[in-house]
């Protein structure tokens, strides 16, 4: 299993060389590994078919209760199976589509760290590694919007959708380790066990809120629904893997997983149906208002996940079949469709609906595979989104809260739905040839076997909607509910309430479809006075305030006199921890010196002096030779006290910063006294501070111990544990080694950090 | 910045190979004796200065071989490379593992984990320091 999620990564290290082996056929190589795993994924079917779900262990930070734990169930297992079965058809897809071009490597390297992160999301059982591979999913998405990156409109769609998404990651990690508060544990299996009544705990509501804010806005909800039509600058298998069927459908599985946990709540239910509905009828409607090909599957999109938001909301056993079966419908039509809107782009070059038409003479196989998608789409039989459509009508008529607002707002929704399906379908295909930029002909097989699979799949769910019923969804649906169910699914219900519904909704959704180009002009102008004031407007706005806050902090802290730096430093450091000294301990004057050496007391008069001389003198280099030998006493005082490791360092890093300040000084300007009277009192009163409240800290160290000392622990353990005799080195690689690895990577980022100030410098005096 | 004194250049000749070899003794006997990874990288750093300050940031540059930025990566990925075994043992991150290798005349090798990870942060702490001196030599030139 880890190794099952792991892998992609893996193959994302050796993809580049692979590259240049395979070549053309780079796609269908890769693809090898998502179908694969596919077959594993499929291969623990029967298993949770049996144990309802499995948990699959590995301790990887266990002192900090971080483990890669794997928790399988009917719910992961179909996110999985999504990902990479529809990873497969992406891979060989992208092969194609992006055929050629230089960045070709590098783009499946993302595209696999991608996909190995959405596994590990998916199948993760511990919340922390949850949001680790949550914010490397944003991460990665961040990348392959921006792959274009010499377009400077594709950086600004990227780092839009990373502000957003990684933003709400943070916000997510609040409400995720508040949730391991009110549970006790980071483990999903165990809080999902626990039946202690989550909704009346005192921090239910603000976890609640954290976990939906990161939710809505990687799933695209409403108010945050506007990075997504943006994210459409990433070349188009991106948008067909990640911004239709996979990450954006993370926040909607983080909820669907939470539901047994978090559902029985007001709160979480009535939050999920209202902002549910939005989204759908705002994704609807913005759906059929856009031309651009891709625009309009993104807004349906939107319109899918406020769905399955909604339906989560509605919680009853009824509700979340829908929710699974609309889960798997969409993302197998609008995986097909977006690879299918890719195609007519490549094919035709452009992305306009209005300009294509009568395409299906010169590309007659992707015109029947666009036609069998849309009818999904549409909702219409026999294809898996009637299923899926009628049971989410059943629900919503069968809802406990709101039943007519959230059936009025579905049918609106489906309404809008069946004309986008037309606009997607029809549009390009039939009516009048269109004059499109390239002359028109068949895309190549690597195109079109991704949407073909998909569809026939959809199709073959609709005729035997049982099938997978049996196989997975109603365990999935159990996993969602916290308890088994039993799920009817079939095409055929009989003349019933949803039928009618779905017949009125055609009808009316192909009339408005015949209108649709007389209404453009209306809509467009609707669209523009709404954009003023729409989400998007206050993200902008939202954007220029920081910047305006920064520039304002950076003026008023910030401002360039590094002495102020340290003096606020230094001021609000000893100021702290001499309050705190204060009132938790008092302050202790008893000193023994009688154990002193005079040697000692050599030592802490060459300090002294030192010091006074590195302050008072008015030559740079005397004042940086005099800190020098400040450090090389404290080195003594180090090995005087039997800690030759800490004396060693001491010196070196002293002579180095010696030289480091040394390189520095030549390159300022001549020694002048700037400051006034008042600031150099001002200064000396800071640090005469600080060198009390510091005395006063070492005097109550000597005094008092909280805790018994780790270091007989070290002491003894070193050598038969670690097999070293030099404790300090044996604690710094071995026993506290997770703290060197960070200090390391500290060190290199301050290294990059003045790289990049010293190389950025450089540049700006070499502009004109 | 380059000094043209003759004492200089002869010394640091001398001086530096000693003192790397020294920096690479104290890093491979740091788990027994004084030294480390830390203070080893530190020596080679100082090493690599005075052989700067004798004959510029470009010769440096050369004698380094790999510039001071990859260093750092390599050094990164050294100490993320001595977590593996215990991955694949299925152990907590960074257990230590530990072969010896027996060698001629009744001795033997200690490898291990923490080593790896030892010239990891030795190879981090060389690179951050030469990004740092020689990109300040650099920045008026």
């Amino acid at each position: 299993m880890l190794l099952a999620v792991l892998s992609g990564f893996l193959l994302a290290i050796v993809a580049p060389a692979l590259h240049r082996v395979t070549g053309r056929y780079i796609g269908w190589t890769l693809a090898i590994l998502p179908a694969s795993l596919t077959a594993y994924f499929a291969s623990l079917i029967p298993e949770v078919q049996t144990n309802g779900s499995l948990v699959l262990e590995y301790a990887w930070i266990p002192g900090l209760g971080i483990n890669l734990n794997f928790l399988v169930d009917g719910l992961s297992l179909v996110f999985a199976l999504m990902i990479s079965g529809i990873g497969t058809f992406i891979l060989i897809y992208a092969g194609a589509y992006l055929a050629g071009h230089k960045y070709l490597a590098r783009f499946f390297v993302i595209m696999l760290s991608f996909m190995a992160s959405m596994l590990g999301l998916v199948l993760s059982d511990n919340l922390i590694s949850i949001f680790v591979f949550w914010e490397l999913t944003s991460i990665t998405s961040y990348m392959l919007i921006g792959f274009n990156h010499e377009d400077m409109e594709a950086r600004k769609c990227a780092l839009q959708g990373l502000f957003v998404t990684a933003g709400g990651g943070l916000v997510l990690m609040a409400g995720l380790i508040l949730l391991s508060i009110m549970t006790g544990s980071y483990s999903l299996a165990e809080i999902l066990a626990s039946d202690s009544a989550l909704h009346e705990h005192a921090f239910y509501t603000a976890a609640v809120l954290c976990i939906l804010a990161g939710t809505f806005t990687k799933s695209a909800q409403v108010p945050f629904h506007f990075w997504l039509p943006n994210a459409m600058a990433a070349p188009t298998p991106v948008s067909a893997f990640l911004h239709s069927a996979t990450m954006v459908k993370a926040g909607v599985y983080l909820m669907a997983r939470l539901n047994p946990a978090l559902g029985e709540g007001d709160l979480w239910s009535q939050t999920l149906m209202l902002f549910g509905a939005a989204t759908m009828f705002t994704g609807a409607y913005l759906a059929f208002s856009s031309t651009g090909i891709k625009k309009v599957l993104a807004y349906s999109t939107i319109m899918a996940l406020g769905t399955l938001t909604m339906l989560i909301g509605v919680g009853t056993e009824l509700a979340l079949t829908a929710f699974i079966c609309f889960l798997v419908a969409h993302s197998l039509y609008k995986g097909a469709l977006f690879m299918l809107a890719g195609a007519l782009d490549h094919e035709t070059g452009t992305k306009d609906i209005t300009r294509m038409g009568g395409l299906r003479k010169a590309m007659p196989v992707t015109a029947t595979i666009a036609c069998l998608a849309a009818l999904s789409l549409a909702g219409l039989p026999p294809l898996f989104g009637f299923v899926a459509k009628e049971l989410m009508f059943e629900s919503l008529l069968d809802s406990p809260l709101w039943s007519a607002g959230l059936t009025t707002a579905a049918v609106a929704a489906s309404v809008l739905i069946v004309g986008v399906a037309g606009l997607v379908a029809i549009k390009p295909f039939f009516g009048q040839v269109g004059n499109t930029p390239k002359t028109p002909h068949e895309a190549p097989f690597g195109m079109l076997v991704g949407p073909a699979v998909l569809s026939l799949t959809a199709l073959v769910f609709g005729l035997a909607p049982f099938l997978p019923e049996g196989a997975l969804l109603r365990s999935a649906v159990g996993s969602v509910y916290g308890a088994p169910v039993e799920t009817y699914l079939a095409l055929w219900h009989g003349v019933n309430v949803p039928l009618i519904l779905s017949i009125g909704s055609l009808v009316l959704g192909l009339s408005l479809l015949a209108g649709w180009k007389r209404l453009q002009p209306s809509i467009y102008a609707i669209n523009t006075s709404a954009a003023r004031f729409g989400p998007e407007a206050g993200y902008f706005r939202f954007m220029e305030g920081i910047t305006i806050v920064a520039a304002w902090q950076t003026r008023v802290l910030q401002n360039g006199v590094l002495g102020l730096y340290l003096l606020l430093l230094v001021a609000v450091t000893f100021g702290l921890t001499g309050y705190t000294l204060l009132t938790h301990h008092g302050i202790n004057l008893t000193l023994d010196l009688s154990y002193s050496h005079f040697y000692e007391w050599g030592i802490a008069l060459l300090l002294v002096v030192a010091a006074v001389f590195a302050s008072a003198t008015h030559s740079r280099l005397g004042s940086v030779a005099s800190m020098g030998v400040l450090g090389f006493g404290v080195a003594l005082t180090f090995i005087l006290f039997s800690a030759p490791d800490l004396g060693i360092t001491q010196l070196l890093v002293e002579t180095l910063t010696v030289i480091l300040l040394v390189l520095v000084l030549f390159k300022l300007p001549e020694f002048v006294n700037l400051s006034s009277p008042f600031e150099r009192y001002r200064d000396l009163a800071v640090a005469a501070f600080a060198g009390i409240v510091m005395t006063l800290l070492i005097l109550a160290a000597l005094d008092v111990q909280y805790f018994e000392s780790i270091s007989s622990y070290y002491i003894e353990n070193s050598a038969p544990l670690a097999y070293g005799r030099n404790i300090v080195n044996v604690i710094l690689v071995d026993f506290r080694a997770l703290d060197t690895l960070g200090e390391i990577f500290v060190l290199s980022l301050a290294a990059l950090g003045v790289l990049s100030m010293i190389k950025l410098k450089a540049e700006d005096q070499h502009k004109p | 910045m380059k000094s043209n004194t003759l004492i200089l250049h002869t010394a640091a000749l001398f001086i530096m190979p000693l003192q790397l070899m020294f920096s690479v003794f104290l890093l491979f006997r740091g788990h027994d004796e004084p030294g480390g990874g830390f203070i080893g990288g530190l020596v080679a750093s100082g090493a690599f200065v005075l052989y700067a300050f004798a004959f510029g940031s470009e010769a440096t540059r050369r004698i380094l071989r790999v510039a001071p930025r990859d260093l750092l990566a390599a050094g990164l990925l050294f100490a993320i490379a001595s977590t593996i075994p215990a991955f694949l043992a299925g152990q907590p991150m960074l257990t230590a593992h530990w072969w010896e290798l027996p060698l001629p005349g009744n001795s033997y090798l200690k490898l291990s984990t923490p080593l790896i990870f030892d010239i990891g942060v030795y190879a981090a702490v060389l690179g951050t320091i030469m990004t740092f001196v020689i990109n300040l030599m650099e920045a008026d030139e």
